[in-house]
């Protein structure tokens, strides 16, 4: 799960990390007291999901009330485009008022943790170079990231911390102050079941202060029942509301830019292999709907209402292999939904597994608008040329 | 002639509710040898014929179970994997989806240095047909034994490809389903290992997925030792960067773990690379023909 920037401060400041002092602000109003409250000059930066804000315009500095309110009045509202929001961009709702450092002589650093997958743990990083995309910096030079892998059953440990620090060529007086704030950031990472926590910048004042100018935290969506206090954290304006309608029945939605076929399948591998096939047949995926191992005659159907919703879907493909499930049930359960829904663009369905013949007829005989496949590339170019036909 | 299971595989049920209730049956059916469940507060009943027992050290200890499948609700998984460890059980199968991360951090810890092997977690399990040994999720009716080892971090895909098998007359030898997750117990790499050391094992089918560098890993290790055919697929070749596309692992970060990467290590490691999940099977019989 994503949050905003000012609400992941929030949570780092509650274990200790050091963060500009600053107050979210939802109307122009508020923006006016946070900065009245935080002194001049401030910061006002637009709160969406996405990197980038800076360059696109979404962060401006303010040195009076007048220009902090003229400022709010133009980012509430706006349309935000980032290099990661996409031609879209994303509405800006919420603004961070943060105080304004000086950063004349400062130095911006990088740190963030993750988990290596390969190495099976936490790795907490930390490079000189901060204020840029940490993925140029490892295309450019690999070596000027350090990195320290934590052992799980003793926690990072203060060596690791001064080791990064002093590769950061942090002076001396501050190394105490730097692993006092990584160790602080450790325990966030962990507290919160974070899948990502990076800093960037991670500023050194010419004062000689340390502080997260910048934060990014995201969880781990699997840890998030023992994080009820977390979990209210999810803005659901920054979510596709398909997905969000989608999870609401246990089903994974995604969608999909610029194709054209709905996907209802069972299984996540499967549901990239049957994007891809449709792919190769020429044609393009507008949503991956995965409707997991059971796929009720319930699920079925909300999944149905779901794909139908988005309004670039010409041709539905249905490929499920029902292992434990067997074929005539879905049949069924797709038939119904079909009627309920007065489906009106043609569906394609390949299933295999039990039953899978009685379920084929069952299709055929119900004198709705089904086709159906034996094989995946039968179904992916049966489902191509629908879409094509459709389109027309 | 399989791999982890077979004949003399004695399976356990960690956690006997009705999801694993319902594929403990499904696995005796097939032919495993299901011994009991385990059930803490419940030891001393049974539930459908089998024996339950309140810890897995006691299971162990009356039972001769050598091998343990779990369906642990997430919360409770990684404790139960941690608990079938430290009783010396050789295999752990993990079934459950949605262990927390940092909790399979730790597991992954308390695994290292013991003798126990740990698959999973979220994946369907293991199968080697033709020794009626099935300990998961997966339908056992679609396998059949033969000499083709199947490794794949996907459950229905997997099923695909065997079904393809088994339509074109191969048969299996074990198929392994890894698990969809960032930290799992086997990689590709150890499963191929497995694979290549099996004596009935004559080529390798290799199913990943975006995300991660395994398969990567995989590669190198198949062109330093594998000389069995390997047939490969990566799914997600059209998956948008920056999206978990279902799977907790199959998300491209940081333009890395594309699909175009992986098929280029595995092409360059003399794996045959199938572009289409189609065509899996087929290219199964082309290249142990070719041999």
């Amino acid at each position: 799960m994503k949050i905003h920037e000012y609400q992941g401060k929030a949570v780092l400041a509650q274990y200790g990390v050091p963060v500009p002092r600053g107050k979210v602000a939802y109307t122009v109003d508020e923006a006016v007291e946070a900065a009245k409250g935080l002194g001049l000059p401030v910061v006002v930066k637009a709160q969406i999901h996405a990197g980038g804000r800076g360059k696109a315009g979404g962060v401006k500095v303010a040195r009076s009330i007048e220009e902090c309110e003229a400022l709010a009045k133009k980012m509430l509202g706006m349309r935000l485009k980032t290099h990661q929001t996409g031609p879209e961009g994303r509405m800006v709702r919420r603004l961070l008022i943060e105080q304004g450092l000086d950063l004349e002589g400062a130095r911006e650093m990088y740190l963030a943790i993750l988990v290596d997958r390969a190495a099976g743990r936490p790795v907490f990083m930390a490079s000189a170079s901060g204020g840029v995309e940490i993925e140029e910096v490892a295309a450019r030079d690999p070596r000027a990231i350090h990195r320290e892998y934590v052992e799980p059953a003793v926690g990072f440990q203060p060596f690791q911390a001064r080791k990064l620090a002093f590769a950061l060529a942090l002076p001396g007086g501050l190394v105490s102050k730097a692993v006092a704030l990584m160790t602080s950031l450790y325990r966030a990472f962990e507290g919160a079941d974070a899948s990502l926590v990076e800093i960037n910048p991670f500023l050194m004042t010419r004062a000689g202060e340390l502080i997260a100018l910048d934060a990014k935290v995201n969880f781990d969506d699997n840890a998030l029942f023992r994080h009820g206090e977390l979990v209210e954290l999810r803005d659901f304006d920054e979510e596709e509301p398909l997905e969000v309608e989608a999870s609401k029945y246990s089903l994974n939605y995604i969608k999909l830019e610029g194709g054209s076929v709905g996907c209802m399948v069972n299984g996540a591998g499967l549901a990239m292999a049957t994007m891809d096939i449709i792919k190769l047949a020429g044609g393009s995926p507008a949503n991956f709907l995965d409707v997991g191992g059971g796929a009720s005659a319930d699920q079925i159907k909300n999944a149905f209402r779901i794909l139908l919703a988005d309004p670039d879907v010409r041709a539905v493909l249905i490929n499920i292999f029902g292992g434990i499930l067997r074929c005539d049930v879905l049949a069924e359960g797709v038939i119904a939904a079909v009627r309920a829904l007065q489906v009106k663009v043609p569906v394609v369905v390949r299933m295999k597994g039990n039953n899978e013949e009685k379920g084929r007829s069952m299709l055929r005989e119900s004198g709705l608008n089904f086709d159906t496949a034996d094989t995946m590339t039968e179904a992916a170019e049966k489902v191509v040329r629908a879409a094509v036909g459709a389109a027309r | 002639m399989s791999v982890l299971v077979g004949r003399d595989t004695r399976l356990l049920v960690q956690g006997m509710g009705k999801h694993g209730t319902f594929h403990a049956l499904g696995c005796r059916d097939y032919g495993t040898k299901v011994v009991g469940g385990v059930t803490p507060g419940k030891g001393g009943t049974t539930v459908e014929g089998f024996p339950l027992f309140d810890s897995v050290e006691e299971a162990v200890r009356k039972t001769g179970a050598n091998t343990t499948v779990v369906f642990v609700p997430p919360a409770g998984a990684a404790d139960a994997i941690m608990e079938a460890a430290d009783s010396g059980i050789a295999l752990v199968v993990c079934i459950t989806e949605g262990i927390p991360t940092l909790d399979m951090v730790k597991v992954a810890a308390f695994l290292a240095g013991k003798r126990t092997r740990l698959i999973g977690p979220n994946c369907p399990g293991i199968i080697s047909p033709g020794e009626q040994c099935k300990v998961g999720i997966m339908p056992g009716h679609i396998h059949m034994g033969g000499p083709v080892g199947v490794v794949s971090r996907s459950g229905t895909l997997t099923y695909e490809a065997v079904a393809q098998l088994t339509a074109l007359g191969i048969g299996q030898s074990t198929c392994i389903g890894i698990g969809g997750d960032p930290i799992v117990g086997t990689n590709h790499t150890d499963a191929l290992r497995l694979f290549n050391e099996d004596p009935a094992t004559e080529a390798i089918v290799m199913i990943g997925e975006i995300g991660g560098s395994a398969e990567e890993d995989a590669a190198a290790y198949v062109k330093a030792q594998v000389r069995k055919p390997v047939v490969g697929f990566i799914a997600g070749q059209t998956a948008p960067p920056g999206r978990r596309m279902g799977h907790a692992g199959a998300i491209i970060a940081g333009g890395k773990g594309t699909a175009a990467e992986k098929m280029r290590a595995l092409e360059a490691a003399g794996i045959r690379v199938v572009k289409s999940p189609a065509d899996i099977g087929a290219a199964v019989s082309e290249v142990r023909q070719r041999k």
